[in-house]
């Protein structure tokens, strides 16, 4: 068999896309057709640099979605004789069933670059997403009463925020993310203090709101505290009775210390919104009216943040996708033939000068993802500033 | 230039459109506009917000950014048509010949060049000076605004300066080179009332001096009065009346025109036996115009099949001074006809005492310093404030920016506690309870509405959610149901369809905001109700709804109303006793007939003159004060007031400067805390005086 | 002012204490001083002589107690070991204890042996940061002009072509983490079978087989071994930077003060640049100042990248080797770049703000 041309290489490409295609389409298809509906985020499709930024982020969560069917050769299995392959070479020796060819070549290990690319996705978005969401419960908790009361607490909290911010990040890594911590079981206890905020932050939401009506309250911080309890035993403390959740160790030591440093970030955005909305009316008539703080907080100030907010979760997803892909490019805290970017990117630089293409291709696809999201938000901030 | 006429025009404006264009759609802001002004004379436009004004001023500018563009007619500046002139050729036009001052004079400067430097670059760029030179005419000029101390304030930054003077070095800017014609939009709306009074003297002496023509843009008809010649009223985007002031005020000739004097607050106006009538339904949103007449669906002379048929040309009216309306029927309608309808209310009775405050004081500690540290300082924000305040009775607290009323209202409401003092509500003593403390009942028996109606809802929580919540906090009803029913009746009591709980705050316009805003305060049966400021924001037609709708409301139900504000008009329309603060001071308090008419003390005196009247017939005295409200954080010692008090000379041996005044009390109850003698008191003449009718 | 600057450099201290005392406190947990151990004595060893090993060479006690013997306000630890000699923190084994000074922490100037190196701490840490120096030099002399003029021409004309070509050109510099822009600038320029090099070589117009090099060392700056190592670290400040510019510029060109001074007849490049730069600078300088955090990532990465022997190069390499000595001196380094910068930028924050110096 040939060597395939760059042309057929790129057509192939898109034919083993197709299920992602099909899902943006459907998404964009609807989205548009409903946009006025939908708020902020229908608003969204009014703006090229936001629409162009939607569907590269959509193409990577399609990608990791339908990651088993696109993948044309298992990530994890080396060939023999396709050791770093340039582009559209042929499979060395038949296989029954296989697919004919690796399509973006072969890595020092002789595994299927493309193949590792699209898992990549997978094992990125996994995490990214999730560790933000956690960084920014961290972070709201935090910042919200941190910038509502101001005084001591304010002190005391941003000055550990400012601790935290001080540390050049690849050195927190390097002393957070090993196997030496793992042993200490400062993970764990990190995981047990980060992984509680959710839960305070659901329970003192739900209580703020509905404490004037104890049935619906109890039924909401009820429903909240079970399940948050569970997954909590079970993704700090791996114990979950029932083995639903649960989380690697490794996992869990990456996963925490990237909330870790996400947080006082989260944390000092919040806080300024906070003591610039604090200042307004409806505030002071949440007060006068003898609302807690806690539901001034919650229910009148969060909720007029969104805006901003919204636009720095996804920079954020970005900045912790950059994150990770340098903890994986200083093989920290990842699993050695992890098909993860950064690692991906690790790996090939080794023979970069000779073989750049195992490198380039994780490295394109890290980039257009943060590059993705970064223009999502700058679409998302443009949007939310009009009318 | 030398081949225009003085004698001709200076600005001509003819059918000017203008159009904003959004992704959404096209804004028609302005259409039809013309209006003229001729050399040395002084052209007021006013209108309610919105109704295009400012884009009028921007267009003669040609400043309307990239989404406004000048869709039709023609913008003459001495004979030459700014429409179509080059970016070079209006570059030199700009500031050299036609000067623009605007509201915000703190955001107009730049906060890092020296004042200094932006006053001379004018000349030095139009007339090529030297800079020694544009620098010395700079002093000659800060010295012409009446600024003290020239020198120091050339090398000042902005921020160094009180808003008073940032406005006078405005107005020095648009002066450096000697314009033909300075456009003013609402150059004064920022400011204190009591300064804005010096920078109107200024702005009217200076055009005299100078011979500057004037375009003077306000929402205030008293103010147009004071400075203006010529008045242009706007309505919707279009110039719907125009002529000299007099005959405008006096022998207007179209229905907004007439609509609008009888909805502002008048000498002579009474909340019972006078009250004011506000013009029904909403300002039209540009893009939502009715065909026709735009003042059609809110005219009471509206006639169908003939207002809504045809667009309405601008009518001159006869044996005038250029005078002209745009109304189809303004000969058939009756001017001289009184209102019709003017139901006549029944004053509510006083009752009980349910607020009483003796010797409240409020002090706070602030540090002093760029940086937190330094020294700190006590800001005496209420100083020994006493009064009480009965059922059904409104007591009105005036005092401009910084004189403590805010506070006041923060530690009535519990969310400061006071330093001391006692404050009795319904014979319980709240001074030092904060409002965590209280129980639901007083809590939901003191309410507050406030004054700026886009902050005073919260703007991601709908309508009904907002009043049912105070429901809930308030402890209403048993179940969902019965508060939903509740706010119902809520809205259909501050006069707001059922439809609008489904609503989003946005989507209402400011004076429904601000019907939100009282619909809430009311909800847990308020019994004492502070409003602050609750309609300064809101436009005169809207202003007159809204009041009265707090009157009914507080006739029904007895409510003790404090009403805070800065605008003595609105005050002495309907408050039964007033109280005058000024830096924490309260320096008179009695009921409105004894506070509007003397004696008075010194600082009420220059506060009534201050305040502009939309009435030919009303002579005022004026009285203007010098320099600016000293700050609460470095204040006077001896009489808050003696660093612009006119009387001081009238107190013996310098009292003033080393003494805070007593509180005197005259026949009737009547407090006033100042030096001066009984006699001198007596003596004081009237400000304002009525002519005969 | 003097307060002001009193306070943050007390919080400074403070700041610096507590983040030492975390350094020290992670990199003595027990498994660490165990593999430490290991890999001083033997990889065999028994968990009782690991034992033994630790308490002999000082790392016994309490956390606290060694904290303050690194950092000089405690004695160093002395003890005789089995064979007889001698050993302690403040003196070689088998000199003489009693001639030796009582304390010797980093305030005493004694950084304490690396491991790794087979050297003090203090002089190895200081040429590498020399290194490091240069590289920075060349970092912020290629960033900050291209990062503001690149911010000031896209904010000054919002929305023009222009704007939108450069901001999309920071937008994608910002999405490009530095491990990802070295491994696309090396396989476009420094690689002999990709990118441009080949093609160049092919016509003859370049000598070497690459156009850039691919590895550079400090002993050696050229062009050619710089360009790609600086242009790494430079693009991901360069977006950064200039996103925040133009953010800054655009926000001052809609201000009321401009339009005055567009009315006052000021020509549009007079307005930039009489009125609106020196507005729209203040922002922007904090960030430059807060971006030497975020420089020292990029020069790990880029350090390591290209094995560069310098300071990100060694911590990486102290990490990677366990060796406590150099990884807390260059934790004391970092701590104190960062916190340097961060009051540089508060103080001259206040300087360029005439607003804020003479309230
Ligand atoms: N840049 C713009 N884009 C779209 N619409 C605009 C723009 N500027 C003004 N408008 C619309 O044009 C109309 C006239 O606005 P303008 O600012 O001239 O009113 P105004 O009379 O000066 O009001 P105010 O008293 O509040 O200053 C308004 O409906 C406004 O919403
Ligand atoms: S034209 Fe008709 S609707 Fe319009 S103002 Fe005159 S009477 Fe009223
Ligand atoms: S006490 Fe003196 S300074 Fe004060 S108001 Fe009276 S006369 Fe004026
Ligand atoms: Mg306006």
């Amino acid at each position: 068999m040939d060597t395939l041309a760059y042309s057929a290489i790129f057509g192939r490409i898109l034919i083993q896309f197709l299920p992602v295609w099909v899902a943006l389409a459907a998404t964009f298809a609807l989205s548009i057709s409903f946009k006025r509906r939908l708020g902020l985020y229908g608003k969204l499709f009014d703006s090229p640099v936001g629409m162009i930024g939607f569907g590269i982020v959509m193409f990577w969560v399609f990608t990791a979605l339908f990651a088993d069917q696109i993948i044309t050769f298992d990530p994890y299995s080396q060939f023999s004789g396709m050791k770093n392959k340039p582009l559209g070479t042929p499979l060395a020796g038949e296989i029954e069933g296989a697919y004919s060819h690796f399509l973006l070549g072969g890595d020092h290990l002789a595994r299927d670059v493309f193949s590792r690319m699209v898992m990549g996705a997978r094992s990125v978005l996994s995490i990214a997403p999730a560790a933000t969401l956690f960084a920014f419960m961290v972070g709201i908790t935090l910042g919200v009463p941190a910038g509502y009361f101001g005084g001591r607490l304010d002190t005391t909290l941003s000055f550990v925020s400012n601790l935290v911010l001080a540390f050049p990040v690849i050195l927190l890594f390097y002393l957070l993310v090993t196997p030496e911590i793992r042993l200490t079981g400062i993970p764990v206890v990190m995981a047990a203090v980060l992984f509680l905020f959710p839960i305070i932050f659901l329970t003192v939401l739900f209580n703020a709101r509905f404490f004037t009506d104890p049935k619906k309250r109890n039924l909401y911080v009820g429903v909240v505290l079970v399940v948050g309890l569970w997954a909590y035993s079970g993704l700090a403390f791996n114990m979950d009775p029932l083995g639903v959740w649960s989380m690697d160790p490794n996992l869990l030591n990456v996963f925490v210390s990237v909330v870790f440093v996400n947080s006082p970030t989260v944390f000092r955005i919040v806080r300024g919104i906070v003591m610039d909305l604090k200042a307004r009316d409806y505030v002071a008539a949440g007060q006068t009216r003898g609302e807690g703080p806690w539901y001034i907080m919650l229910w009148e100030i969060l909720p007029n943040a969104r805006g901003p907010l919204i636009v720095d979760f996804c920079l954020r997803i970005g900045y912790t996708t950059i994150l990770l892909g340098t903890l994986g490019f200083f093989g920290l805290g990842v699993a050695p033939d992890s098909p993860d970017w950064g690692s991906t990117i690790d790996d090939g630089r080794k023979t970069l000068t000779l073989f750049p293409h195992s490198a380039l291709a994780p490295a394109l696809a890290l980039m257009s993802l943060v590059l993705g999201l970064n223009l999502l938000a700058d679409g998302l901030r443009e949007e939310s500033l009009k009318d | 230039m030398a081949d225009w006429d003085p004698s001709q025009p200076i600005l001509e404006i003819e059918h000017l459109s203008i159009s904003f264009f959004t992704r959404l759609r096209e804004i028609p802001a302005v259409m039809d506009f013309s209006c003229t002004v001729m050399p040395g004379e002084a052209m007021g436009l006013v209108g309610e917000s919105g109704c295009g004004k400012s884009t009028v001023a921007l267009a003669v500018m040609r400043e309307l950014g990239k989404t406004g563009r000048i869709v039709g007619g023609s913008i003459k500046f001495k004979g030459r048509d700014l429409t179509n002139m080059g970016d070079e050729e209006l570059r030199h036009i700009r500031g050299s010949e036609i000067a623009m001052i605007y509201q915000e004079p703190m955001a107009s400067l730049n906060p890092a060049m020296k004042i200094g430097a932006q006053l001379a670059e004018v000349p030095m760029i139009h007339s090529g000076m030297s800079k020694a030179d544009a620098w010395a005419l700079a002093r000659q000029i800060v010295a012409d605004v009446r600024l003290p101390d020239p020198d120091r304030i050339i090398n000042a930054y902005p921020h160094q300066l009180s808003g008073g003077q940032q406005q006078r070095i405005v107005i020095a800017m648009a002066l450096m080179a000697k314009p033909a014609l300075l456009i003013l939009d609402e150059p004064t709306t920022a400011l204190d009332v009591t300064v804005e009074a010096g920078i109107v003297d200024l702005v009217k002496e200076l055009g005299e001096k100078y011979g500057t023509s004037m375009l003077f843009i306000s929402h205030n008809l008293g103010l147009v009065m004071d400075v203006c010649d010529r008045i242009c009223v706007m309505y919707s985007g279009e110039a719907v009346e125009t002529g000299n002031v007099e005959q405008v005020f006096d022998e207007m000739r179209h229905p907004y025109t007439q609509a609008l004097f009888r909805s502002i607050p008048l000498p002579g106006a009474d909340k019972n036996a006078r009250p004011l009538i506000s013009i029904p339904g909403n300002f039209p949103l540009p893009h939502e115009r009715p065909p026709g007449c735009n003042f059609g669906p809110r005219c009471d002379y509206f006639q169908k099949g003939r207002c809504d048929a045809t667009e309405v040309p601008m009518f001159p009216v006869p044996d005038s001074d250029r005078h002209e309306t745009r109304c189809l029927r303004w000969q058939e309608i009756d001017w001289t006809a009184p209102p019709a309808k003017r139901a006549v209310k029944e004053k509510a009775p006083i009752g009980r005492v349910v607020l009483k405050m003796e010797d409240l004081k409020k002090y706070y500690a602030i540090s002093s310093g760029a940086f937190g540290g330094g020294t700190k300082k006590v800001v005496k924000a209420n100083e020994t404030l006493s009064f009480e305040a009965h059922e059904g009775e409104t007591l009105a607290i005036v005092g401009e920016s910084g004189c403590g009323k805010s506070t006041f209202a923060k530690v009535l409401m519990g969310l400061e506690t006071a330093t001391s003092g006692s404050i009795m509500l319904f014979d319980e003593n709240v001074q030092s309870t904060p409002i965590q403390k209280r129980n639901t009942d007083t809590v939901s028996q003191v309410q507050m509405v406030f004054q700026n109606p886009f902050d005073t809802l919260n703007p991601s929580m709908s309508v009904g959610r907002q009043i049912i919540r105070a429901l809930e906090i308030f402890k209403f009803g048993k179940s969902d149901d019965e508060r939903q029913q509740r706010m119902l009746e809520l809205l259909d009591l501050v006069k707001l369809p059922r439809a609008f709980a489904e609503r989003m705050p946005r989507q209402l316009s400011g004076g429904q905001k601000q019907r939100v805003g009282i619909a809430r305060a009311f909800a847990g049966g308020a019994k004492v109700v502070v409003a602050d400021e609750p309609v300064s924001a809101l436009d005169v037609s809207v202003q007159a709804a809204v009041t009265d709708l707090l009157m009914d409301i507080q006739r029904e139900n007895r409510t003790t109303l404090l009403f805070i504000s800065h605008d003595l008009s609105i005050v002495r329309y309907l408050s039964d006793r007033v109280m005058v603060m000024y830096l924490g001071h309260v320096v008179e308090m009695g009921t409105t007939d004894q506070v509007f008419s003397p004696p008075y003390h010194p600082y009420t005196e220059a506060l009534l003159s201050a305040v502009p009247i939309a009435d030919t017939k009303v002579i005022r005295k004026r009285i203007v004060l010098e320099g600016d409200i000293p700050s609460a954080m470095n204040p006077p010692p001896g009489c808050p007031f003696q660093t612009r008090c006119r009387w001081k000379s009238q107190v013996p041996g310098g009292l003033c400067e080393r003494e805070v005044p007593p509180v005197q009390v005259l026949e009737g109850g009547h407090q006033i805390k100042c030096h001066l003698s009984r006699k001198v008191l007596e003596e004081m003449e009237p400000v304002i005086k009525v002519a005969a009718e | 002012m003097l307060i002001f600057v009193a306070r943050r450099v007390g919080l400074m201290i403070l700041t610096a204490f507590v983040l030492t005392f975390v350094v020290f406190y992670l990199t003595n947990l027990p498994p660490n001083l165990e593999k430490l151990a290991r890999s001083e004595g033997s990889v065999r060893m028994s968990d009782e002589s690991v034992a033994a090993w630790i308490e002999q060479n000082g790392h016994g006690g309490s956390v606290l107690g060694r904290y303050g013997q690194w950092l000089g306000i405690v004695p160093g630890w002395s003890n005789v070991d089995e064979k007889g000699v001698a050993r302690g923190r403040c003196f070689e084994a088998g000199s003489d204890p009693a001639i030796a000074p009582r304390f010797c922490g980093i305030l005493q100037g004694d950084w304490g042996f690396s491991t790794f190196a087979k050297t003090e701490v203090l002089p190895y840490l200081g040429g590498m940061l020399a290194s490091t120096g240069w590289l920075m030099l060349w970092v912020m002399i290629v960033m900050i002009p291209t990062s503001l003029v690149i911010g000031v021409v896209a904010g000054m004309r919002e929305g023009t072509r222009t704007d939108r070509v450069l901001s999309t050109f920071s937008i994608a510099t910002t999405a490009t983490p530095e491990y990802v822009s070295g491994v696309i600038l090396v396989a476009l320029l420094a690689s002999p079978v990709t990118g441009l090099s080949p093609l160049l070589a092919e016509w003859g117009w370049i000598d070497g087989k690459t156009l850039f090099q691919g590895a550079s060392s400090p002993d050696n700056i050229t062009f050619w071994s710089f360009t790609l190592p600086v242009l790494t670290i430079a693009l991901y400040g360069i977006g950064y930077i200039a996103r925040m510019t133009r953010a800054s510029m655009t926000e001052v060109m809609t201000a009321q003060y401009i339009r005055t001074a567009r009315l006052k007849g000021v020509s549009f490049r007079q307005v930039v640049m009489r009125h609106a730069l020196r507005n729209a600078l203040i922002a922007p300088f904090t960030v430059i100042m807060l971006q030497f955090p975020w420089l020292l990532n990029g020069v790990v990465i880029v350090e390591t990248l290209f094995n560069y022997k310098g300071f990100g190069w060694t911590l990486v390499q102290a990490a990677g080797n366990n060796d406590i000595n150099l990884l807390l001196g260059c934790s004391v380094v970092a701590v104190f770049v960062v916190l340097v910068t961060q009051l540089i930028s508060d103080i001259g924050y206040v300087f360029l703000n005439p607003r804020i110096r003479l309230s």
